[in-house]
């Protein structure tokens, strides 16, 4: 599928700066803990995965990343500027935008019209222009309606824009959903398991989709993901977390081999 | 009206030169790009097509040399074909949904050293088979995306093609007065495209039109329908079809009308809604998937609005047809059609992007007379045609106010029309073709001795209306041991008139008696299935079962009655019928890329069927091999049934 030239089945390595980092994060919820210790980085312009088996801590590990959950011991550095705690607002405006595990679209809106939600952060117009729908208003709104018809472009979901997605297939809503996170320009993009549930040719499509945006947005993902075949294809680098803990953090090719992996995932002989 | 210059204009570059001097500012082409609809105006269209052609001269595509245009309908590979013309080359559209092995037969059989396509996946599929090809040289695209990994060697952008031109001719005078001196050396008779033939009747040919020839049939329709510039026509149907380039762009460029192409396949019927066009045409399968999807949603409407709309589509089948053809129509008729008008076909209408529609035509293959009369009732000006690739089109067509549905109309202006002795139809048209590509031998096969080209095509001339009527394809037309006439493709189309069939193939040449495969239309028999508490897991399971099996052979027995009570075909009748487990397609060379059945082929790959519908068992295994749309490979095998058929009571009657 790659184009000519390029390098079959994984990546070439990308070594930008570093965008964000986790610093020896912890989080707890009373007696359970969810992550312990954890570092990791993620560089500017690549694909991260976190795998794992179930319960590992992957979605507690992107909710601390996004602000929605605080970490009790530990620290997130984000472009540069360390934080102990990040509230999803800040996140939001600071260039960190995600899609989550089931689908959290307005089902009675339009694609169209649920991409643009995707867009509220960046609308500057006071509220009296917006509640009349004119002057600077305006023209901000055709603005973000033509950077909301790139995106619409970009995913094919032209035949689409005006069905309420809640008529939609899934693999469809789920496209939807990816679309409104792209709305938001994200310097980096967390997709929580944006392939569970779909069909071969739907993952195809969905892979496709990263990869290109990846390309030609330059934009940093990091996502949970199952299906091994999918991260192994997709991603840069993979850092594997078991019962809250890193047990693993390298190339595809590295994963593989690990031992630790192996174990953690087939379980290990006494 | 400007058919009157056309008379001096005989090239098309010529007329686009003509267009944007008499309608510079009005648009001659829309695409909804991001969107938005697009607009461009005949003057800027003059523009874009002197700095494209400036570019491909830059890059050496030279007079007389030819250029593949594959993609759908956008504008940049319109002006492809016009920037080629302006230059003397000649285009050669190819359709975009061909599988690779066709692509490359086309390619390599026309010599192209430049390919104009859309995207990277036309690109991909061309690179795929270069290995056949060593004479193409340089690929333009149209949409960037995907391509920047590739080696742009062999690869330009449109975009790019058509700046280096502009800057040209902004930078010096000379290369637009070349330019002009190659426009005005380019003759009329002159190989202005060439279009290949779906292949209906073995491998697809190249059929070469001039631009005198096109121009002097274009104008004549032109005038036939009164198009202007102010008519709008939806360029959806595939470049590569003669029906595109005749209707959309040869008439466009006669008329002076705006032709606007959908922002992608998949939303033309909403595009068609927003563009509102004036001159329309969709083959029957089209209008019968309209319909279908109509009538779809109305069962799951209130019981009110059903109710409504049952009730005046009876009004508009006593009176639609006959307002619509100017007869004379009660006070009430009228009163309650006006009603109708307000509450239901002007609404419908609306939603299917007939609001504005002047004059319709639908051809290709026979219309169901109920869905021919639906149209018709509801205010649509739907008319038939009948035409060819090597007539440029039109062979007959149906004036307005003489519309019947088993007809196809007179003899088009200046065409003349001839019946052979062996029923085959032939004729002499004003845009017919020069000949075709690199094959004088079968040029010569398809020409009478005095000049009349043969379509193939067993018709005659209809006593009561003086139109012409096709049967079937003349070297189709069999006969059963018996004796009978077995005119396939007629039994076919009176079983496809049904909802719940989407194809059929009947057998019966130089046999005991008549037989049919079918395909099921998905659309209506899944919808029949969840009306009726009927579960399937697949396409395979619905076909084969039994409930299925009951309702079609309904379906057959209605053709049977039909059949028996014409005295020449009564011992056509359908002794038995099966339910093919998987749905024919273009991709496995069962139907031809126009969406024909390719009889002859079906018949040899489906041999074990053929063989259990003539020897009596009940059921056959089957597997046969299915290509995907990358060109991989699978197989599919089943089992089927083969259901027995009653002859029709009214056979005895007839006998």
């Amino acid at each position: 599928m790659r184009a000519p030239g390029g390098s079959q089945g994984g990546r070439e390595a990308v070594a930008g700066d570093i965008l964000l980092s986790v610093e020896d994060v912890s989080l707890s919820f009373g007696g359970v803990k969810a992550v312990s210790g954890v570092s990791f980085d993620i560089r500017k312009g690549e694909i991260r995965a976190i795998i794992g088996p179930n319960g590992a801590g992957k979605t507690s590990m992107l909710n601390v990343i996004n602000g929605f959950y605080h970490p009790q011991q530990g620290r997130i550095t984000f472009k540069g500027e360390a934080r102990p705690r990040m509230r999803p607002h800040d996140a939001a405006h600071g260039g960190i935008a995600r899609t989550f595990q089931n689908v959290a679209l307005f089902r009675g809106m339009s694609a169209l019209d649920n991409i643009m939600a995707g867009r509220t952060l960046k609308m500057n117009a006071n509220f009296f222009w917006q509640m009349l729908r004119y002057g600077p208003a305006m023209r901000e709104e055709v603005e973000h309606r033509h950077k909301v018809e790139e995106i619409i472009d970009f995913l094919k979901i032209q035949e689409i824009r005006r069905t309420p997605v809640g008529r939609l297939p899934y693999g469809l809503q789920k496209r939807v959903e990816l679309g409104r996170a792209l709305a938001m320009e994200p310097e980096l993009l967390l997709l929580d398991e944006p392939m569970a549930g779909m069909n071969l040719e739907e993952k195809e499509d969905m892979s496709r989709y990263i990869l290109d945006m990846n390309d030609y947005f330059g934009t940093t993902v990091a996502l949970i993901e199952h299906d091994m075949g999918v991260v192994m294809d997709l991603s840069d680098r993979v850092v594997v977390l078991d019962h809250g803990i890193k047990i693993a953090d390298g190339t595809p090719d590295e994963i593989k081999g690990n031992q630790a992996v192996i174990d953690a995932y087939l379980g290990v002989a006494h | 009206m400007a058919s009157n210059d056309s008379a001096i204009a005989d090239t098309f570059p010529r007329l686009l030169i003509r267009n944007a001097r008499l309608f510079g500012s009005r648009p001659s082409m829309r695409h909804k790009d991001l969107g938005i609809w697009q607009t461009w105006t005949w003057a800027q269209v003059l523009e874009i097509v002197r700095a494209y052609a400036i570019g491909l001269h830059r890059l050496g595509l030279k007079r007389g040399e030819t250029i593949a245009i594959v993609g759908s309908n956008r504008p940049k590979l319109y002006w492809s074909v016009m920037a080629a013309q302006t230059l003397g080359a000649i285009p050669v559209p190819v359709y975009a949904d061909a599988v690779a092995d066709e692509l490359s037969f086309v390619l390599a059989h026309a010599d192209v050293r430049f390919a104009a396509v859309e995207d990277q996946e036309q690109i991909d599929k061309i690179q795929s088979v270069q290995d056949r090809l060593p004479k193409l040289e340089l690929m333009l695209y149209d949409e960037p995306r995907g391509l920047r990994d590739y080696d742009h060697a062999s690869l330009r952008s449109m975009d790019d093609v058509i700046a280096d031109g502009r800057k040209a001719l902004a930078d010096d005078p000379q290369p637009g007065v070349w330019l002009d001196a190659e426009i005005a050396a380019t003759k009329g008779s002159d190989p202005s495209i060439i279009l290949y033939t779906s292949g209906t009747t073995g491998t697809s040919k190249g059929v070469v039109l001039s631009g005198e020839r096109s121009i002097k049939a274009a104008s004549d329709t032109v005038a036939f329908d009164k198009l202007d510039e102010y008519d709008v026509a939806l360029a959806y149907l595939p470049i590569a079809w003669v029906g595109d380039h005749y209707l959309n762009y040869a008439q466009g460029l006669v008329a002076g009308f705006c032709m606007a192409c959908p922002e992608s396949a998949d939303t033309a019927m909403s595009d068609l809604r927003e563009i509102g066009p004036s001159f329309y045409f969709a083959p029957p399968r089209t209008l019968e998937a309209m319909l279908t999807r109509v009538m779809i949603r109305m069962e799951d409407a209130g019981a009110l609005k059903r109710k409504m709309f049952h009730y005046f589509l009876g009004v508009a089948r006593r009176y639609g047809e006959r307002i619509l053809n100017d007869q004379p129509v009660p006070l009430t008729g009228r009163l309650l059609y006006w009603l109708g008008n307000l509450l239901v076909y002007g609404p419908l209408k609306n939603v299917l992007g007939f609001s504005r529609v002047r004059v319709a035509y639908t051809a290709g293959e026979a219309i169901g007379p109920d869905l021919f009369a639906f149209y018709r009732s509801i205010g649509l000006n739907l008319k038939q045609l009948y035409g060819q690739t090597e007539a440029f089109l039109y062979v007959t067509a149906q004036p307005d106010g003489e519309i019947y549905s088993d007809t196809v109309g007179p003899a088009s202006p200046n065409v003349d029309i001839r019946i052979a002795d062996n029923g085959e139809v032939l004729f002499k048209s004003p845009g017919q073709f020069t000949g075709y590509f690199k094959d004088a031998a079968k040029t010569a096969e398809a020409l009478t001795p005095d000049g009349y080209v043969m379509t193939g095509d067993a018709g005659y001339f209809d006593d009561k209306s003086g139109h012409l009527k096709i049967i079937d394809r003349a070297k189709d037309v069999g006969r059963l041991n018996d004796g009978t006439m077995f005119p396939p493709k007629y039994i076919e189309n009176r079983l496809k008139f049904f909802p719940n069939i989407r194809e059929a193939v009947a057998f019966g040449d130089k046999r005991d008696f008549v037989t049919v495969m079918l395909n099921i239309d998905l659309t209506a028999v899944g919808s029949w299935a969840e009306r009726n508490n009927v579960s399937y897991a697949s396409y395979q399971e619905l076909a084969g079962h039994p409930l299925v099996y009951d309702m079609l052979a309904r379906n057959v027995a209605e053709v049977n009655r039909s059949l028996a009570a014409d005295k020449m075909l009564a011992g056509a009748q359908i002794k038995r019928f099966l339910v093919l487990h998987k749905e024919l397609d273009a991709d496995d060379g069962e139907l031809t890329r126009t969406q024909k059945v390719r009889r002859g082929f079906v018949a040899e790959r489906y041999a074990p069927l053929v063989k259990a519908l003539y020897d009596g068992s009940s059921e056959a295994d089957i597997s046969t091999e299915v290509t995907f749309e990358d060109g991989r490979k699978g197989v599919i095998s089943a089992r089927v049934k083969i259901r027995d058929m009653a002859p029709a009571s009214a056979m005895e009657n007839a006998a």
